[in-house]
């Protein structure tokens, strides 16, 4: 642990930040997935994270909300050090929205009935209160006429959109997002990207996993590119894709950018 | 097939009936019995059977059944069928076994309040659900003392219980303190607490690996030894845990068969949202899993009861039980088949609206949401 001592964020600086991450290295048994993660996110701020498959993108903001654990290093998140205390991790992830891949939407339960479940039993607001947010979230994603359908009835793109107003409904500061669209039909993937952009533009700060490059190019402030566990390369949007540094970067974005 | 051949214009077709024979009874029949040679010979074979079976098993088991003689030899005297007034006369033996009599009201009580206190639980348009359900969480208690006595209500011994009123008994009361005993088990034995999820290993499989009978037998005679003595545990309430916890095995393995169909993705999803262990298990994975788990279940609870006659092996008077004293009587000797038709009536109707129950709650629980 003496590197990563080394390397501790001032308490006051990582105060500014939403998410912090030093040093972090993580294993699956043998298996070094997470390498050396260095990675400070403002408030506000946009990111992309790209690479091949495999690389640990999504490991990487799973540890952000402790889906995963990490094994060495800090992880910083709204200025609470994630660590095995239960009450902490609880507190991050009522400020930490994720959104899935497979939108993870709960099937027994109503579109309205997701979207009000966690704020009722987790953050303990009056029913009323959360049917009222969970209205305004569904509005915001453009699907309030579906508030008392289930999951099962919608399409692809409608579940989403519900995942990520069920995620909003819970207020949070930062808002992850694992692959959103690549579950999707190709005609689905525009409507998701757009309540995206629109969240973008409400300054929420979001890291998203994705390999949507025109979605990069628009709203990211900064591309990161993965690959074997590392971050090989991070910069704006506009000088990543014209003026890529690393040959594994050009590489990727060949491969990406031809299909 | 002489079909007419009328043309119209497109775009003109009117919607024509469909074509005789291949709609109502004529076509059921047609598809469903005479489809082929091999097809029309079963059917005429089966109608025979039919025909031959069921006018004699009337015959006997209605038209010419005794309903009220006094033994069994006036019976065989007055027609050839069946003699129920063996049912007839030992009635209230095969429902309370030796319950005192004047005190039968109190077990009529406990049997409709049981009702009531299910209501709320099995459905959920119940009128006053709300204030019925508190009614349930009690009701357990108040059966106690109806049963048992005590509280001003004079007391009977457990071994005066017998007949469909100990099957029920133990029967319900096994189903109810099984199935939570059962989801605490599963998800024990998923938990990422190594010394509970071995106590909870342990439990089931021993449990499971054991013939009820053993687990009785341990309930009549090796708990004694193990009891602090002159402690006078009632055998019915040893024997009502132990058929709970073999149930709750069954039903452990069941639910976890349950939970594990659930994916990963519900899971994360509670997590990310801060739910802590329970919540997301009773809001998110229970509920999905019970519902999966259904038919296993209700199976489980219908095992459990019909394995209720197994208490006679210890002594315990259950309506098996008490048919061998009566046909021990000489004046119903040999009326086995009778006393077992109405036994069997009795578990089937049960278990058949258990199983209708459970039809039910797929159907209700499938409609919320397609999939
Ligand atoms: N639970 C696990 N146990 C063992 N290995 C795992 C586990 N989860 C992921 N891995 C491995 O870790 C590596 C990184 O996985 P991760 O899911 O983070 O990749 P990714 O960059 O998100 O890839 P993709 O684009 O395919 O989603 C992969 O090689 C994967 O096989
Ligand atoms: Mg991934």
């Amino acid at each position: 642990m003496s590197e990563a001592a080394a390397h501790a964020v001032p308490q006051s600086q990582a105060d500014k930040l939403a998410v912090q991450m030093v040093g972090v290295h993580k294993w699956y048994g043998q298996f070094h997935v997470l390498k050396d993660i260095n990675l400070a996110v403002e408030a506000g701020e946009r990111i992309v994270i790209c690479g091949p498959s495999g690389s640990g993108k999504s490991t990487l903001i799973r540890c952000i909300n402790r889906l995963e654990e990490h094994q060495r290093g800090q992880i910083i998140v709204d200025g609470i050090e994630l660590t095995n205390d239960v009450r902490k991790v609880d507190e991050i992830r009522r400020e930490v929205g994720m959104v899935f891949q497979h939108f993870n939407l709960f099937p027994h339960l109503t579109v309205l009935e997701n979207c009000t479940l966690a704020p009722i039993w987790v953050k303990k607001t009056p029913k009323a209160e959360a049917e009222e947010i969970g209205m305004k979230y569904l509005a915001r994603v453009k699907i309030p006429e579906q508030a008392n359908k289930y999951p099962g009835q919608l399409s692809g793109g409608q579940q989403q959109r519900v995942a990520i107003a069920r995620s909003l409904c819970m207020n949070p500061n930062i808002m992850l997002f694992d692959e959103p669209t690549s579950a999707l039909d190709p005609e689905m993937i525009s409507e998701v990207l757009d309540v995206m952009v629109g969240l973008a533009e409400s300054g929420m700060t979001m890291l998203c996993v994705t390999h949507e490059m025109g979605f990069a190019r628009r709203v990211a402030n900064r591309v990161i590119f993965m690959d074997g566990g590392e971050i090989i390369e991070q910069n704006n949007p506009e000088e990543f894709f014209n003026n890529p540094q690393s040959d594994r970067t050009k590489l990727f974005l060949s491969q990406i950018l031809h299909n | 097939m002489t079909d007419t051949t009328e043309t119209f214009a497109p775009g003109t077709h009117p919607d024509l009936p469909p074509p005789l024979g291949s709609r109502g009874i004529v076509k059921w029949m047609r598809e469903n019995l005479f489809s082929s040679a091999t097809n029309t010979v079963l059917t005429l074979l089966g109608a025979y059977l039919i025909y031959l079976a069921v006018p004699a098993f009337l015959d006997w088991f209605i038209l010419d059944a005794v309903f009220d003689a006094g033994s069994r030899n006036e019976c065989w005297e007055r027609a050839g069928g069946a003699c129920w007034s063996v049912v007839v006369v030992r009635f209230d033996q095969l429902m309370y076994g030796f319950y005192p009599e004047e005190l039968r009201w109190r077990v009529d009580l406990a049997f409709l309040l049981l009702f009531v206190a299910l209501a709320p639980v099995l459905f959920d348009k119940v009128p006053g659900r709300r204030y019925l359900a508190i009614f349930s969480i009690v009701y357990p208690v108040i059966a106690f003392f109806l049963l048992w006595g005590g509280m001003g209500l004079e007391p009977v011994e457990s071994a005066k219980f017998g007949g469909f009123m100990l099957t029920v008994l133990i029967g319900v009361s096994g189903i109810i303190a099984s199935l939570p005993l059962g989801i605490v088990l599963a998800l024990g034995r998923r938990s990422e607490l190594i010394v509970l999820r071995v106590v909870c290993i342990c439990f089931i499989e021993f449990i499971r690996g054991v013939p009820l009978i053993t687990l009785l037998f341990i309930a009549s005679t090796l708990l004694n030894y193990f009891l602090p003595p002159g402690s006078n545990f009632d055998l019915l309430l040893r024997v009502l845990i132990m058929v709970t916890l073999f149930a709750a095995a069954y039903l452990a393995e069941v639910i976890r068969g349950g939970l594990q169909a659930i994916p990963k993705g519900q899971f994360e999803a509670a997590m990310s949202m801060g739910m802590s262990y329970w919540k997301m298990m009773g809001l998110i994975v229970l509920p999905q899993a019970m519902k999966i788990s259904i038919p296993g279940i209700v199976n489980t609870f219908i095992g459990l009861y019909k394995d209720t006659t197994l208490v006679v092996i210890i002594g315990l008077l259950d309506p098996l039980g008490l048919s061998q004293s009566i046909l021990a009587d000489s004046k119903w000797q040999g009326l086995s088949t009778e006393i077992y038709i109405f036994i069997a009536i009795f578990f089937f109707l049960s278990c058949f609206s258990m199983s209708r129950y459970s039809i039910y709650l797929e159907n209700k629980l499938h409609r919320g949401h397609k999939r």
